[in-house]
């Protein structure tokens, strides 16, 4: 079979797109992580200067007195979204073992379908729902209130990616261990979701993280505060809020020091999904 | 091995093997609408081995899924009718469905040991989920019942290793181990060798042989040779019916239905 030009040319044509294709994968990849690394990089850079140990340890000072840290805004962050994880984890997984493993599928579609609608509500209108269902009945802005809000926004994430995970592992496995004379509660339990548990960890960290960076939903809900605080029920700091306010305030010592929190915020992050992917990494691979 | 079998089968006779164990009587078995199992009443001669044939689609592997209550575990399934295992009906209101699955143990089709256990943890599943803990007869359970399937000999040096680190044979013969290690009556080998080369088929049949003198055993095949290579008696199912069932030796050389005689020589399914 010989070629003829009109075949050269196409061949040509082809080898072409696929050079095309292939560069331009390669170019949004680099697009992607170097934009990554250009954000992070940026918070390193102008956050790195201000951290020291006093930053992490002491309370905010007034404007113009210097030093001062977030102390109280890291502590009331890790209440506040510990809290919030506390009522979402069970809630969350909860509902999409009840979807997927009990449940019809009409129910568990249409469910779905309003967690995945919930994703997308804006942060503070979650906040504003927090607000009216639990700041105003209480009375003043609290801590909890600011859990409430963070549990409202976890759990729509737990559920669609718990659900993602349950549905991950094989419909056998449940038929060996029922066919062990396991009960369904227990198979789900001790079989199902250890055999989920990485998946279901990403998911859980994915809500964490969610929640650790918002700070809309707590401006009227924990609200922020500069001294300490360790009750549910008082207002509190929280490593976003004192973001947010620090950032848009005129002093360019705050400045300095919300790059800090930031950077702070990305590193709680980093070491929180480091430490959940060793832990569960299964001790059966090696 | 293999070779032996089929003349160590003929030696044995109906009276020796005479105790009934399972009784299914006009058991019909249903997917929604879709009548899977129609009015089959057979019973299952204890420490025997009983093979399932017939063309896919023929209710089979459904009858089999009843005779341990797991046909209802998927949705929109129904049953009526009776399956007495020594005397007891599994299907009686007062029945505990998974004592019953206790009893009547299952190996399926893809080998599927759970894939966060070691090798020991998959054996001892079954009796660490029902509340065994004690280490000396979690120990005795896991040796016994990887001897009893043959595979001792190739995991004991590496019982803490994954489960899903063995072969696909291998594997099989795991989820052997770890149906004996409840002690079950009756056990039920859902194809068991379908998604396995031949090496480890004819390793699983040796095995079907070896633990026929003390397990009861009914086996769903798809494969004749095997079949009549394993078994003592043979049921042949077609669209939902039994239509002829007796032992193995007579079903293979002169059975009384034209349709298994079709079906046997290969002229259908």
């Amino acid at each position: 079979m010989t070629m003829n030009r009109k075949d050269n040319i196409r061949l040509a044509w082809r080898l072409f797109l696929d050079k095309f294709v292939w560069v331009f994968m390669l170019a949004s990849t680099a697009l992607t992580i170097s934009v990554l690394a250009v954000i992070l990089g940026y918070v390193v850079y102008q956050g790195y200067g201000y951290i020291s140990w006093s930053f992490l340890t002491s309370l905010p000072t007034p404007v113009g007195q210097g030093g001062g840290g977030i102390a109280n805004a890291l502590v009331g962050s890790l209440i506040v979204v510990g809290i919030a994880s506390l009522m979402a984890v069970p809630i969350g997984i909860g509902t999409a073992i009840f979807l997927n493993e009990y449940q019809s599928r009409w129910l568990g579609w249409s469910v779905r379908f309003l967690a995945d609608v919930f994703t997308g509500v804006p942060a503070i209108v979650v906040g504003l729902f927090a607000y009216a269902m639990v700041v105003q009945p209480m009375g003043s802005f609290s801590a909890f209130s600011g859990s409430v809000a963070y549990a409202f926004l976890m759990i729509p994430i737990l559920v669609i990616s718990a659900q993602e995970a349950l549905r991950l592992v094989p419909g056998e496995i449940r038929e060996a261990a029922l066919a062990l004379g396991v009960p369904v509660w227990k198979t789900i339990l001790r079989i199902v979701l250890p055999t989920c548990s990485r998946a279901l960890m990403t998911g859980l960290l994915l809500a964490f993280a969610r929640a650790l960076g918002e700070a809309s939903p707590m401006l009227f809900t924990a609200f922020g505060n500069s001294f300490w605080n360790v009750s549910l029920a008082k207002p509190i700091a929280t490593v976003p809020l004192v973001i947010y306010r620090y950032a848009t305030a005129p002093y360019d010592d705050w400045h300095a020091q919300a790059w800090a929190a930031s950077l702070i915020l990305v590193f709680i992050v980093f070491v929180a999904s480091t430490l959940t992917r060793l832990a569960f990494r299964s001790r059966l691979d090696d | 091995m293999i070779d032996q079998l089929p003349t160590a089968h003929i030696e044995l006779e109906p009276e020796q093997t005479g105790k009934t164990i399972l009784e299914v009587a006009a058991l019909n078995a249903y997917y929604g609408k879709a009548h899977a199992v129609k009015n089959v009443t057979l019973n299952i001669r204890a420490q025997a081995v009983t093979a399932m044939i017939g063309p896919s689609g023929c209710g089979k592997s459904t009858l089999l899924r009843c005779m341990n209550r797991m046909h209802e575990i998927t949705r929109g399934t129904s049953v009526t009718g009776k399956i007495l295992l020594d005397g007891q009906d599994l299907y009686g209101p007062r029945v505990n469905v998974t004592q019953v699955r206790r009893r009547v143990g299952m190996v399926f089709q893809k080998p599927n040991p759970f894939p966060t256990m070691s090798i020991f943890e998959n054996v001892a599943a079954g009796l660490r989920l029902n509340g065994v803990h004690d280490r000396k007869i979690l120990n005795q359970r896991v040796e016994y019942s990887l001897q009893m399937s043959a595979l001792w000999d190739e995991v004991k040096d590496r019982l803490h290793r994954p489960g899903m680190g063995l072969s696909g044979g291998q594997q099989q013969r795991l989820c052997i181990a770890r149906a004996l290690a409840i002690d079950p009556e009756v056990l039920l080998l859902d194809e068991p060798c379908s998604a396995l080369d031949p090496v480890s088929t004819s390793k699983i049949e040796e095995l079907i042989a070896e633990l026929s003198q003390n397990y009861t055993i009914v086996i769903v095949t798809h494969n004749l040779q095997q079949a009549s290579r394993v078994s003592d008696y043979t049921a042949f199912m077609y669209l939902g019916e039994l239509i002829e069932f007796s032992r193995t030796e007579k079903m293979f050389q002169k059975p009384d239905k034209k349709q298994t005689e079709d079906y046997i020589t290969g002229r259908f399914g």
